[in-house]
């Protein structure tokens, strides 16, 4: 099977400062890859240019075997590959109902089947009930499930998810790595940048590590938790506990 | 959130209805202001007519910079662009202020397109980008001014016709046809504006207002539908400008494109209610009688206005009062805020 997602020597620099640099993976269809990393290792920038945010300055991004290294992000999440924020970003003034409808005309439906659409996407992620009420009045937990809603109304083939966890309490948490594992179990590939260990345990098929914008270690869970260069630079001893998946 | 709730909540999509309440509201005012010019004296029904091209020149700029979020400080081009193509097709070429009219509206779209594409190819934004469009508006005054192919800074009269003209846009002093013809003019403007705030074009407008990196990362095009937001709201623009010559039966340079018509764009639906439907009509019923109001208070002031007999400028005085008024206790404009206080219960 040839890989839904190839990333070949990708580099970023801005100005002086390499961001990113030689950083090469595969992924599968269906398979979950969590990226993980210090503060300021390139895990968003490695996302931006994936997502076509900016270009990068070096190397190229596969996606279903086309090369779209050039792509914009909106041709790119038209064509299937859609990203996340870390700082959740809704459309404030609509509703939340809206800001998922918008989202589903932007891939093509048409006005009363984007609003049926959203609508069944409200009621999987569970933010029916919030549905017509403005999407800058909720809270974090549910700002994240909103984030999640809006790239499902896409159609993804391949989910870019920017710490789809950070922000939520362990009890909020749950609810939504059972959402990522359906959202995976209907043959999404997702990829995500996390540092909830927790979570990047329980979903990934792989792990890749980035520190320094260079490929530190890139493994399944288990190895990658007791590799020695990422404990020291990133993990310390208190997760090599963690179990995997 | 409750696994439960998700099993009994409503649908809300039965809520989209073609004739909403827009819609019945639009039919509500323009049957009740029908019979107002038989009920006007004359120069009460210049200012009826005034409040029309306000409202129409507000919700064009409403439509860019409202609910499009590109600040623009140069509608007066559109507006400008509309009144010259009429009157230049009419004068030279006797052709209607009709097709002057559609003329006017493709040139001001792709005028507006050109300088939006040239201001996003170099990534203007907020301040810098309404300040490019102001000075564009200020170029093609200046343009306008000094080139005698559009007969310089004299300008355009309209020329009078006998009789009656709905072809040729022109009435009798004093006839209601004027009222009606803005009315039509201004009715086409709220539908326009009502059919793009439900639209796939609008949605997406107000998405790229919101934050234009997110709306790009949902698969948007955000330049394409940012040139398609300004092309429709120029030729709101350029509709406004068409009428204001056939009404006035005269344009100039400065009238067209002076910085003060593109200030006046902007009070409207500011005092209206930003990004709001209703809101440019608001600004504009409070607005355009301001001249008249002010001039009647000069003329024969109250005991206790005396020391302003034969002052002028009371008009600009009221208008920064109102502006600043509206800015500290009614920051979303007046349609604005009680729409916000409504929904808000």
């Amino acid at each position: 099977m040839s890989p839904i997602v190839s990333v070949e020597h990708l580099g970023k620099s801005f100005g002086g400062l390499r961001a990113v640099h030689n950083v090469s993976f595969n992924v599968e269809p269906g398979e979950v890859l969590g990226i993980i990393g210090p503060n300021g290792a390139g895990k968003t920038t490695l996302f931006n240019c994936m997502a076509g945010m900016f270009p990068p300055s070096t190397g190229t991004v596969h996606y279903q075997s086309e090369n779209v290294t050039s792509w914009s992000d909106a041709k790119l999440a038209r064509a299937g590959m859609v990203r996340t924020f870390q700082l959740m970003r809704p459309f404030g003034s609509m509703t939340v109902l809206e800001n998922v409808a918008v989202a589903a005309a932007a891939r093509g439906a048409k006005e009363r089947d984007a609003m049926a659409q959203a609508w069944e996407i409200l009621q999987r992620v569970g933010l029916d009930h919030y549905a017509t009420r403005t999407s800058k009045d909720l809270p974090t937990a549910g700002l994240k499930r909103l984030e999640l809603a809006r790239a499902m109304a896409l159609h993804p083939k391949v989910l870019l998810l920017d710490e789809v966890l950070a922000g939520l309490v362990p009890t909020e948490r749950q609810p939504v790595i059972d959402l990522l594992l359906s959202i995976r179990d209907n043959g999404v590939t997702l990829l995500f940048v996390e540092h909830v260990m927790q979570a990047v345990m329980a979903l990934s098929d792989r792990v890749l590590v980035l520190n320094h914008g260079e490929t530190l270690a890139y493994g399944t869970p288990s190895e990658v938790v007791a590799n020695p260069e990422v404990i020291e630079a990133y993990l310390g001893d208190e997760v090599t506990n963690v179990d995997s998946k | 959130m409750s696994e439960t709730l998700i099993q009994t909540v409503p649908s809300p999509l039965h809520k989209k209805k073609f004739f909403d309440g827009n819609m019945v509201a639009l039919v509500i005012i323009v049957a009740a202001v029908v019979p107002l010019p038989l009920l006007l004296e004359s120069g009460q029904e210049s200012v009826a007519i005034r409040i029309l091209i306000f409202a129409m020149l507000g919700l064009s700029w409403n439509i860019m910079s409202g609910f499009g979020g590109m600040f623009s400080f140069g509608h007066a081009a559109y507006f400008g662009l509309g009144a010259y193509s009429s009157s230049i097709l009419l004068v030279n070429f006797g052709i209607s202020p009709w097709i002057g009219m559609v003329v006017g509206m493709a040139v001001a779209a792709i005028y507006g397109v050109i300088v939006g594409w040239l201001c996003f190819r170099y990534k203007l934004k907020g301040t810098y980008f309404a300040l490019a469009t102001f000075a564009f508006a200020e170029m093609l005054r200046i343009i306008v001014q000094s080139s005698q192919a559009v007969n310089a800074a004299v300008g355009y009269n309209v020329p009078l016709i006998k009789g009656s003209s709905w072809w040729l846009m022109q009435f009798p002093a004093g006839s209601p046809n004027y009222f009606w013809l803005g009315l039509i003019l201004l009715t086409g403007c709220l539908l326009a504006t009502i059919m793009f705030a439900r639209s796939k074009t609008g949605q997406f407008a107000v998405a790229i207002r919101e934050d234009e990196e997110a709306a790009s990362s949902i698969g948007i095009p955000v330049l394409r539908y940012k040139l398609k937001v300004i092309a429709i709201s120029a030729s709101i623009g350029a509709v406004a400008g068409v009428f204001y010559t056939q009404f006035y039966l005269f344009i100039d340079p400065e009238l067209a494109f002076g910085a003060y018509r593109s200030i006046e764009a902007i009070l409207i639906p500011v005092v209206g209610g930003v990004g709001t439907i209703w809101g440019p009509l608001v600004g504009s019923v409070l607005l355009a009688p301001l001249n008249d109001i002010t001039a009647a208070i000069l003329r024969n002031p109250p005991p206790f206005l005396d020391f302003l007999q034969g002052q002028s400028g009371l008009d600009v005085m009221l208008y920064a009062v109102l502006i600043i008024l509206v800015i500290l206790f009614l920051p979303k404009g007046i349609f604005g805020s009680i729409k916000d206080k409504v929904t808000r219960k």
